[in-house]
């Protein structure tokens, strides 16, 4: 994670959608990835963990006379670290959570940067300044699909509100969770609630040796892939799924200002030009990125 | 409650709130935030007469009371602007301008021109100071010459509200703004961002994809207030300030220092339902000090 910003979400491709047959739905769905309204709200952290060393998962919850807005998996939040008259930019967070009641949303922090550790002292009680929800998130698949979602470091944060959406849709998803050391893989027991959960470290402390690319998991039998960590480890996942022909959703973190499509700073290069991050993804089909060619 | 209603030119605004070209998107945006017929105003991103791709990513670094960026125009050209987007922004109760780049004088004025024949602009913004392009941009907005040729060219095709964005890195601004008013200029609007860089230690290499880009947020603040009233006591036309403008009390300073309306660009970021607030704010500050009309304290400082 090079980054002090995250982001998580989605994006359709056209072509793919339609090659199984689900275009009523796409646009269905996109209809709906416009007019997601967005809020700015205040809220009230109810428990503040620290899963890791240098992690902290925020459990928050709208405030009293309130309730959090529906949001989906792969979406994120812009979060403000410090007070309101602090002029430092918000961090993009991705949900890492939400709970069945809708109560209570959580984000895990990886604390890299002045900001992010400034999150982290955060304690039950306080308040967090958030705008959300933010992007397009991931594909919720047909009935009795098998996805294999593959995460790298903080980059698994999303892939465990995807998992309880995919298994409620009747999905079955399989976890592939890649980090350096067996401390780097984080809440692989919350995970195994929804799917079967493989682990790679690269010290091989845990799960099979090496990176998420090499698991012997790759020769079973899957109908679509979503990855979520370092662009380098999504590049890879993104080539091995064009090996096998599976269609792949990558949630990217590029460097953000405003998270609103207004500053086009988090811009990645697409088949359609430049395209920002925070608007059009951060889930992108990785068909449509230039990331294979 | 103070009257708030401001004139540049003959654009009338209900008060002298705008937003940034490049901070707040088409406006809408910022619908869920802020109430958008609230503002005096708000200028969309910089458009040019071609579609631009803009730089490579990164784009942006935060620097202590800002952040840099290097965005470079992208814009999807003025026929795209025309067709799809301004029939979804044209009615949205308030003033709708559009910020003008080229890259040449034919094309400034070429943009210039299909944007005057759009009813419901009542202004463009000319951005003479974009420090992130190679060609057009800043590079006319540095000399008086450059900026009066420009200037000159587009006011030949346009005839509504004419406003200036001037480029802070230049020795004397002020010379730069005598010249466009001579050049027919009905505003100028100050500052664009200042230049910079930030370094990657680790890297060893520039943050930015081009090495350089454009400094904004409160960090700027003092200069641009220095640079607005340098340039209200040597124009006799409206200024519009701009520079990291977060709070009610920075958007009263600039009003001080001669600005008649103000900009609010970064602070977008931050808070996207800051415009609103300061259109607020401005009206209590007013009514607290018992001024009765926004025009009493206009270059009170001065």
């Amino acid at each position: 994670m090079a980054y002090a910003f995250r982001v998580k979400g989605h994006f359709f491709l056209r072509r793919h959608a339609s090659a199984i047959g689900i275009n009523r739905y796409l646009c269905h769905i996109q209809a709906i990835k416009h007019t997601m309204k967005k809020y700015i709200k205040d809220l009230t952290v109810h428990a503040a963990e620290r899963p890791a060393k240098g992690y902290t998962l925020l459990k928050l919850r709208a405030a009293e006379s309130d309730t959090l807005p529906p949001m989906e998996p792969g979406q994120f939040v812009e979060v403000r670290a410090g007070s309101a008259s602090d002029t430092g930019l918000r961090r993009p967070i991705s949900i890492n959570f939400v709970t069945a009641d809708n109560s209570e949303l959580w984000l895990l922090i990886h604390e890299i940067g002045a900001r992010t550790r400034a999150l982290g002292k955060l304690r039950k009680g306080d308040t967090l300044n958030c705008i959300l929800p933010l992007g397009n998130g991931f594909r919720i698949h047909a009935e009795g699909a098998r996805v294999l979602l593959v995460g790298g470091g903080v980059g698994t944060a999303p892939l465990l509100y995807y998992g309880r959406r995919l298994r409620e849709a009747g999905c079955r998803p399989t976890f592939l969770l890649g980090g350096r050391t067996a401390e780097g893989v984080l809440q692989g027991d919350l995970f195994a609630r929804y799917g079967d959960v493989y682990l790679t470290t690269e010290d091989g402390s845990a799960g099979e040796r090496g990176f998420v690319t090499d698991h012997s998991l790759w020769k079973g039998h899957f109908d679509a892939v979503a990855t979520c960590g370092p662009k380098p480890m999504m590049q890879a996942v993104a080539r091995k799924a064009r090996e096998k022909g599976l269609p792949c959703e990558a949630s990217l973190e590029n460097m953000m200002a405003c998270g609103l499509g207004a500053c086009l700073c988090c811009v990645e290069k697409t088949k359609t030009g430049n395209l920002c991050v925070c608007q059009s993804g951060p889930v992108f089909n990785t068909q449509d990125l230039q990331w294979l060619d | 409650m103070a009257r708030l209603n401001v004139n540049i030119g003959a654009l009338a605004l209900k008060n002298p709130v705008l937003t940034a070209s490049g901070t707040f998107g088409y406006g809408l945006e910022f619908a869920d935030f802020v109430n958008l017929e609230d503002l005096g105003g708000f200028i969309v991103k910089g458009t040019t007469l071609d579609p631009r791709e803009g730089n490579d990513y990164p784009r942006m670094v935060e620097t202590a009371g800002g952040m840099l960026n290097c965005v470079g125009l992208q814009n999807k050209g003025v026929d795209y602007f025309c067709r799809h987007i301004y029939p979804r922004i044209k009615d949205l109760g308030t003033n709708v301008l559009v910020n003008v780049s080229g890259s040449d004088i034919p094309s400034y004025a070429a943009c210039a021109e299909r944007i005057a024949a759009l009813e419901a602009i009542p202004a463009i913004e000319l951005n003479i100071s974009c420090p992130n392009v190679k060609n057009g941009g800043m590079a006319f907005g540095t000399t008086c010459e450059g900026a009066a040729t420009v200037v000159e060219a587009v006011r030949k095709v346009y005839h509504k509200t004419l406003i200036v964005k001037l480029s802070p890195n230049v020795t004397d601004i002020a010379s730069i703004a005598m010249a466009v008013e001579a050049a027919g200029a009905d505003a100028v609007s100050l500052i664009n961002t200042l230049m910079g860089a930030s370094i990657d230690i680790e890297r060893r290499r520039p943050h930015l994809s081009i090495g350089t880009g454009g400094l904004s947020g409160p960090a700027m603040k003092p200069v641009a207030v220095r640079m607005v009233m340098q340039t209200a006591r040597a124009v006799k036309i409206p200024v519009i300030g701009i520079g990291g403008i977060c709070t009610t009390e920075d958007a009263i300073e600039f009003l001080m220092a001669g600005a008649s309306a103000i900009e609010i660009g970064y602070a977008n970021f931050i808070d996207p339902a800051v415009s609103g607030k300061i259109v607020r704010g401005i009206g209590q500050w007013l009514d607290s000090h018992h001024v009765s009309d926004v025009h009493a304290i206009i270059g009170a400082a001065l």
